[in-house]
């Protein structure tokens, strides 16, 4: 594991902010130069620091007014495959994340959909004939917002 | 509005973000000037906000991950902005959800060990204002983190 100076935090909270920011333009901002950044910028990343880089998009303006994360409880413990379960639930299109947790359910997903009905149609004819399904609580995604986290 | 062929290059961005736009234009099916025309508009239009960079904290040695579900003493008028504002300022936090349904919020903290998350959860969570009500869902693994819409 590295350890981060003051300089590297700067440059992960930059692009959490924009990803798409060249390595010029942010040492410009940081009083780097181009090519100091940009060995910074691949130090985190051979680290394994750097992940994926994600859209930021207007779901409601693309026609999915509606975000909706399940609580799935398996019933029958024991007698349920929980590699069918997730094989089968990760093929879903409209499932975006699936986590195994530990607590009151057993796996947490995000699901996107045009609007309540078509949530509706997901979770009757999709989500409710997976598997192994007991119980699914669900909630409605009113506001989201992403914190920079521990970067000091 | 979006028509099809602004459908095709989000459909294609958001798969590879960070792929050369010629790439992008290729994969597209679209001359490479239409598929810079196209974002442009999108991003004016507010349909394409921008790109995030996801940390891998892991890396970090931030191994614990925990879900915290909140519901709120609800009597209070401010207790949403109150415990909203709070929040922000514990730096553990990395996500803040408000919801419709069982559940009023939800934070996503993470911690470098369990007694670190011990630590931040009796000092800086419990110290939130107004709180009802906390279930926490402990992360085990991600078996599916597809950042994409069915577009």
């Amino acid at each position: 594991m590295i350890d981060l100076d003051a300089t590297d935090r700067a440059i992960l909270r930059a692009l959490q902010a924009d990803a798409t920011l060249k390595a010029s333009t942010l040492g410009r901002r940081l009083g780097l130069s181009q090519p100091a950044t940009w060995r910074r910028i691949k130090r985190l990343a051979d680290a394994g620091i750097i992940g994926a880089r994600k859209l930021d998009l207007d779901l409601e303006a693309l026609g999915f007014g509606v975000t909706v994360f399940l609580g799935v409880k398996l019933g029958l413990k024991g007698r349920v495959s929980l590699d069918d379960f997730e094989r089968a639930v990760t093929a879903i299109p409209e499932v975006q994340t699936v986590e195994h947790v530990l607590g009151l359910y057993d796996y947490r997903l995000r699901v996107v959909a045009r609007d309540l009905p078509d949530f509706e149609r997901v979770l009757r004819r999709r989500i409710m004939t997976l598997p192994g399904v007991g119980g699914v609580e669900a909630n409605v995604l009113l506001s989201e917002e992403r914190r920079p986290g521990p970067l000091g | 509005m979006l028509d099809d062929t602004d459908r095709r290059i989000l459909r294609h961005l958001q798969a590879d973000p960070s792929q050369p736009m010629a790439h992008l234009a290729e994969a597209a099916g679209v001359p490479l000037a239409t598929c810079y025309k196209r974002l442009d508009r999108m991003q004016a239009q507010g349909v394409l906000r921008g790109q995030h960079l996801t940390i891998d904290w892991a890396a970090l040695g931030y191994a614990v991950e925990v879900s915290l579900r909140i519901t709120l003493d609800k009597t209070d008028p401010r207790a949403f902005d109150a415990f909203l504002a709070a929040a922000r300022e514990v730096p553990e936090v990395t996500e803040i959800q408000t919801f419709l349904g069982r559940v009023d919020l939800r934070l996503a903290v993470i911690a470098k060990t369990m007694a670190h998350y011990q630590r931040i959860y009796r000092e800086k969570i419990l110290a939130l204002p107004h709180i009802a009500d906390i279930e926490a869902l402990m992360h085990v693994a991600t078996i599916k983190n597809q950042q994409t819409v069915p577009l």
